[in-house]
């Protein structure tokens, strides 16, 4: 696997809004270059994937939602937490019909609605086997890529023998909760944290990282999502040098256009600062940190392609 | 470096104004000044700016409208707290400092504690050794602090408390940084339906379940089920969930009864919902979501709250022209250059914005908007707070 991304099961998180799918996305790209293949995983019921690639809401099977130019593959999967339930229980009973007239009873949403450890373990559980699966004694898939649940959750999410030790003291749901934490702490996964250069995705992120290191999880890489070259002739923007700019390039120079321009650097260079700053906090976190660019065009394939290449690089 | 932002406004067109023609304003001063209302909820999906905007229009409503106000938070940023007084997570309304009295209005501001909520309930409703037993429970300890509903239900619950004691004439409740905005309407009454269903009771008594009208293959399957849960979660475990929900039932007489309750008054028109979100097209999806289910439920929906947006200080200058006149002055007028560039950054972040909003005033025309401007840094005082409550109104 690629030295810059050692892990093969890579968690993303982040504050809602920071962009969390569309990174999530970019890396299940980035790593499927020179024949690999890749999954990508989304488990809060969001169909977040299906419009990142264009394509219809994900089944809760891996399809295939995307090519390299390197022939790589990414496949996606939508994980149910009922589904997920359903087949494990299908793995010690045969459901069946039964299974069926369970769920419309909801029983199933039930189940795992009373227990909400019983769910998250079903999800992760879903994720740890596909990260370790192998078909003629060859791995599935070279990495899997997790869209987990935002940083508000993420502790609890992972933390998954906590959860579900509380309720189950024994029994295969104990021992389930038990592999999935072991590979959680493994090294083979890493959870990484997509912000945006503004206060409370940063804080979060600081938040995060502390209650992932105090569970023992192993916190990869800040993300830092939708940024944008400094612009530092702003600097120096005042009236009358901006006049003399907007004659020099034979623009209108009245009096309310050059008064906007200047408060509009001037609200930039307010921003430039708070963002400034927030780079420091981050910096002083000691993690390594990936700046990725913001996409004017919106997220399209090609603006995922282009965040997989810096994430690549 | 300027390539990038070149690229950013290479394909936008000219300007776009804010407000687009046919689009109702909404205003906010009107809103709080309206004495009949005494509820506003705001909504919306994680990350839009509930609990600021929740805030700022309670500061709002107590100095320029003289309301006596509470405001309930569900969690806040923790300089957002700082500001409004709230050190401590001690589920009671505090004064807000800092506010001006000069209407004759006062600000008070809590944090929803959930499992504290949860605790004050039951004991409201039962003896203290059966609420100690209650409290000792496994299940109740998961449900009281990480069932993904529970917030949700005890945001209800406390919002119906602070409505029955009548101490306040304005309540303005942030809701929980739930998956889907519509979580803070669904979840009350899924998790009533749960302790109160006849699932939990044929868990309980499988074998009586069976000898009522159930059919055949569910009573068939419902053994295997039982079976199943008992074989995969443990014997100890279903007998705690079933003295939790005995313990539960005979305590609160019915979940759903509770529940309802705080949803009518959610329908009263003495409730307004406002919807939020920033010019982001997963936000705005969002609020489309909300905006339907409210139409749906016949709630009332006061209006949309487009906060972060942005706006040009001038329109003398387009798109284009800026782009072109900041190649020529490189080098010779750099700070012109660069602010040319911001101002076509801008002016293709604003047309974006307005592309984004327009997805929901196509769909729906009636329900009124107004657009907050993006505030430079975040909101850390009673000052931030009143300076986004004139951003509130400015747009009416």
């Amino acid at each position: 696997m690629s030295e810059k991304w050692p892990q093969r099961l890579h968690v993303v998180t982040g504050k809602g809004g920071t962009g969390k799918t569309t990174v999530a996305g970019a890396l299940a790209l980035a790593l499927a270059g020179e024949g690999r293949r890749t999954l990508l995983v989304e488990v809060e019921g969001r169909q977040g994937i299906a419009p990142l690639f264009n394509v219809g809401p994900l089944p809760y099977a891996e399809r295939r939602v995307a090519t390299t130019s390197g022939r790589g593959e990414v496949r996606a999967l939508a994980v149910d937490a009922e589904q997920a339930l359903l087949e494990y229980l299908d793995m010690f009973y045969k459901l069946g019909l039964a299974g069926r007239a369970l769920q419309r009873l909801g029983a199933i949403d039930f189940a795992t609605t009373i227990a909400p450890g019983l769910r998250d373990v079903l999800l992760t559980g879903k994720v740890k086997e596909a990260t370790s699966r192998t078909e003629n004694g060859r791995r599935v898939y070279d990495a899997v890529i997790l869209d987990a649940p935002p940083t508000g959750r993420i502790g609890r999410f992972l933390n998954v023998t906590a959860e579900t030790a509380r309720l189950a003291k024994v029994g295969p749901i104990k021992t389930q909760s038990e592999g999935v934490a072991a590979v959680l702490r493994s090294p083979i996964t890493a959870v990484h944290i997509v912000t945006q250069l503004e206060e409370m995705p940063v804080q979060e992120t600081i938040d995060a990282i502390a209650e992932l290191t105090a569970l023992r999880l192993p916190v990869g890489r800040i993300i830092v999502n939708a940024t944008r070259p400094p612009l530092t002739g702003a600097a120096k923007a005042t009236a009358a040098e901006v006049r003399r700019g907007l004659v020099a390039a034979g623009l209108a120079a009245d009096r309310a256009t050059v008064a906007g321009l200047v408060r509009e650097a001037k609200d930039y260079r307010v921003r430039q600062r708070v963002e400034s700053a927030l780079q420091v906090d981050l910096a002083e976190l000691g993690r390594p940190v990936i700046e990725l660019p913001f996409l004017p065009g919106g997220v399209d394939r090609a603006g995922l392609d282009l965040l997989a290449e810096v994430l690549a690089e | 470096m300027t390539d990038t932002l070149e690229n950013v406004t290479a394909t936008d067109g000219g300007q776009t104004r804010n407000g687009a023609p046919g689009v109702v304003a909404l205003d906010v001063d009107a809103l709080l000044a309206d004495r009949s209302v005494r509820i506003i909820v705001c909504c919306g999906s994680g990350g839009v700016g509930k609990t600021t905007t929740a805030a700022a229009l309670g500061l709002r409503a107590a100095e320029e409208h003289g309301r006596r106000t509470v405001v309930l938070t569900i969690d806040p940023a923790r300089r957002l707290a700082q500001a409004l007084g709230l050190t401590e997570l001690d589920n009671t309304p505090r004064q807000v400092k800092g506010v001006n009295p000069a209407a004759g209005g006062e600000l008070h501001a809590m944090m929803l504690d959930m499992k504290r909520t949860f605790d004050d309930a039951v004991l409201a409703h039962t003896d203290a050794r059966r609420a100690e037993e209650i409290f000792a429970n496994p299940f109740y300890q998961a449900m009281s602090s990480t069932f993904s509903g529970t917030q949700e239900y005890m945001a209800m619950e406390k919002l119906g408390q602070l409505h029955a004691r009548g101490e306040w004439d304005l309540i303005v409740v942030d809701t929980p940084p739930s998956r889907s905005a519509l979580d803070f309407l669904d979840a009350p009454q899924r998790l009533a339906r749960f302790l109160d269903g006849r699932m939990l009771r044929m868990l309980m008594m499988p074998a009586r379940a069976g000898g009522r009208s159930m059919f055949n293959l569910v009573t068939a399957s419902f053994g295997v089920f039982a079976r199943a849960v008992q074989k995969i979660l443990g014997g100890q475990l279903l007998a705690d969930l079933s003295s939790f929900v005995s313990g539960l039932d005979t305590t609160f007489g019915g979940f759903r009864q509770r529940a309802e309750r705080t949803y009518r008054i959610l329908q009263a028109p003495e409730t307004a919902f406002l919807v939020l979100a920033a010019p982001e097209p997963d936000a705005v999806r969002e609020a489309g979501y909300f905006a339907g289910r409210l139409r749906r439920d016949r709630m009332p929906l006061a209006g949309l709250i487009l906060n972060r947006t942005h706006r040009l200080s001038t329109t003398g200058i387009d798109t284009e022209q800026a782009l072109a006149a900041a190649d020529a002055l490189e080098g010779g007028h750099q700070a012109t250059a660069d602010t040319l560039r911001i101002h076509a950054a801008l002016a293709s972040q604003v047309a974006r914005e307005a592309r984004v909003a327009e997805r929901f005033t196509r769909a729906y025309p009636e329900v009124p908007v107004a657009a907050v401007a993006a505030q430079p840094a975040d909101v850390h005082d009673v000052d931030g707070l009143r300076d986004i409550g004139a951003a509130l109104t400015a747009a009416a």
